[in-house]
């Protein structure tokens, strides 16, 4: 699985030129390049979580936690660094995923799906009825500053949230290629595929389960701080399962073999929902879904598998010939 | 002769269904044991009690001494106790030689790396040593997906021998094999599990592969143990030929 994937220094290579790239970009595309980077985010921590075979339909949970726990710090404290509210947000995030983690771990398919969008929706009603966090209109908070610097210009304001999240959005990017290819990485495969054999070699599925929670839960939480910082605003609708619903919808198109596909599917994605937005206001919805459905019935396995099913070809055209004939007969 | 397991009053229920009534057993080191019996007669009950998969109703399990009748499937493998299974239970998209490194990972006593890659050399090395055994190094980078039931087999086999187990459980190791490969799988098996010394318990239906194999047979009827000894007595015993064999020798 990904064994001959670009290099991290490749990949470092690729976040500082995607960095750059956004100095000559037009305006309106940083923002939508911001939006598309933090949703790949999370979406990312879906990937790493669907690797052991289990979907978080309620990630808006974590989302929330970290929108909803960097704002109300920010509001207190007076901080505004956009580098510290990101940490904030990832925090409080883990720390949630900490808790549920253990729990949530014991079940799997469908009632694992169906208990993280139980437990988001919980969050949402309770954010509702909390007129102390501004109820369902939620509450502002103040333009994020870098490194003490406050930017006015609305293009630099843009570029730097721009250069924060892509630069953020690609090292957690570089981290969950280097976690696919670990031991770890391969052995949340091998749940994903038969969680009692594992257990019956010694590992605990829960265990690994958890681990690649808490990694999504931290995702979604710095995820919620860059939605955050962009709107300036924050809402329950932060933990509302439709919000969860389109970073699963990012997550199905890309597939769980290649960390590129999510960043792709995000973009993808966004540059859907926006052209068919602007050309078909009433029906963009519709476009999406043909879309989504146009890569089940062609990629059920995700974007990614364009690159990986490849990878995997050339790899098996090696092997030899009386291999394979002794394989047949045995 | 030292006994690695030693089961005393086992009973297993579901529902008006009786799955092991009252058996005792004791299997000594190096022993290869050969467990028969019709379907439904309770072997595979039996093994999925050892290995902590069921818990009895009631009774005693001990591993060199140690009782493990209420651990789960990964304590019981960790204390020394490794099963195959009658359907090897693979990860059917990862390479034969990723199965074998996950299993070596379950060796670990400390939590998995986040950043040591998956083939890292010691991992790799073991993995490609057990394949080696069962003459499946070749076929180390095919998918199982790709594989031949028969060496879904030899590899979930393998995977069970990563631990060096004290005791290993094989149900079935000849099943869904052709007659002309029974006795070639079952020489490999063997020939593999040698240089680790472990003791044997294995469940089958092909009289020649348990005649041939075993050095002792265990006859299973109705959850109850009708004979135990040498195969040749076990085999010969009318009961045996009567309930079990239907007179297959």
């Amino acid at each position: 699985m990904m064994k001959q994937g670009l290099h991290p220094l490749g990949m470092i290579g690729l976040v500082i030129a995607a960095t750059l790239v956004g100095r000559v970009l037009p305006t309106w595309t940083l923002s939508l390049a911001t939006i598309a980077a933090s949703n790949a985010l999370i979406a990312l921590g879906i990937v790493v979580l669907a690797r052991t075979g289990n979907v978080s339909f309620g990630q808006g949970l974590f989302f929330a936690a970290g929108g909803y726990g960097v704002a109300l710090i920010a509001n207190a404290s007076g901080i505004t660094d956009a580098v510290a509210q990101v940490i904030i947000g990832a925090v409080c995030g883990g720390v949630l995923g900490l808790v549920i983690g253990p729990l949530i771990s014991r079940y799997s398919g469908i009632f694992f799906g169906m208990l993280t969008l139980a437990l988001s929706m919980v969050l949402y009603g309770a954010l509702v009825k909390s007129s102390a966090l501004g109820g369902s209109d939620g509450f502002n908070v103040g333009r994020p500053s870098l490194f003490g610097m406050i930017f006015t210009d609305p293009r630099e304001a843009d570029f730097m949230l721009y250069a924060v999240s892509v630069i953020t959005t690609g090292f957690a990017g570089i981290a969950a290629a280097i976690l696919f290819r670990s031991e770890l990485g391969l052995v949340s495969l091998a749940v994903r595929e038969n969680n009692l054999r594992v257990e019956y070699l010694g590992i605990s599925a829960n265990r690994i389960v958890t681990i690649n929670f808490v990694i999504a839960a931290i995702f979604a939480g710095a995820s919620g701080a860059f939605a955050l910082m962009a709107q300036r605003h924050i809402d329950p609708q932060f933990a509302y399962w439709t919000t969860s619903g389109e970073f699963v919808f990012v997550a199905v198109l890309a597939g769980y073999q290649s960390v590129a596909a999510v960043f792709v599917a995000s973009l993808a994605l966004e540059l859907v929902r926006s052209f068919s937005n602007l050309y078909l206001p009433n029906t963009w919805q519709l476009v999406l879904g043909v879309f989504l459905l146009g890569v089940i019935l062609f990629l059920p396995r995700g974007i990614g598998s364009l690159w990986t099913r490849d990878r995997r070809k050339k790899k098996n055209s090696t092997a030899t010939p009386a291999s394979a004939e002794r394989g047949v007969v045995l | 002769m030292k006994s690695v397991l030693s089961v005393r009053g086992l009973d297993k229920r579901f529902g008006a269904v009786v799955a092991a009534d009252a058996l005792s057993i004791d299997i000594a080191a190096g022993q290869k044991v050969s467990l028969i019996g019709a379907n439904g007669a309770g072997k595979t009950t039996f093994v999925n009690m050892v290995t902590g998969y069921l818990k009895p109703d009631s009774g005693s399990i001990a591993l060199d001494g140690m009782d493990i009748g209420r651990r789960s499937p990964r304590n019981v493998a960790r204390l020394g106790i490794s099963r195959s299974f009658q359907i090897p239970q693979l990860f059917i998209e990862l390479t034969a030689a990723e199965n074998l490194a996950v299993a070596v990972s379950g060796m670990r006593t400390q939590t998995l790396s986040f950043h040591s890659p998956a083939e890292a050399q010691g991992r790799h090395d073991k993995a490609i040593e057990l394949l080696e055994r069962f003459g499946l190094a070749d076929l180390a980078d095919r998918p199982i997906s790709e594989l031949a039931g028969g060496v879904r087999k030899l590899v979930d086999i393998a995977m069970a021998l990563v631990r060096r187990p004290k005791l290993l459980l094989l149900d079935e190791p000849t099943s869904g094999v052709s007659a002309e490969e029974k006795f070639a799988t079952m020489d490999r098996v063997i020939h593999a599990v040698a240089p680790d010394a472990a003791t044997i318990v294995f469940v089958e239906h092909d009289m020649e592969i348990v005649s041939r194999y075993a050095d002792r047979v265990v006859a299973f009827y109705q959850g109850r143990i009708l004979a135990d000894g040498d195969p040749r007595q076990v085999l010969n015993d009318l009961e045996v030929r009567r309930y079990v064999t239907g007179g297959a020798r």
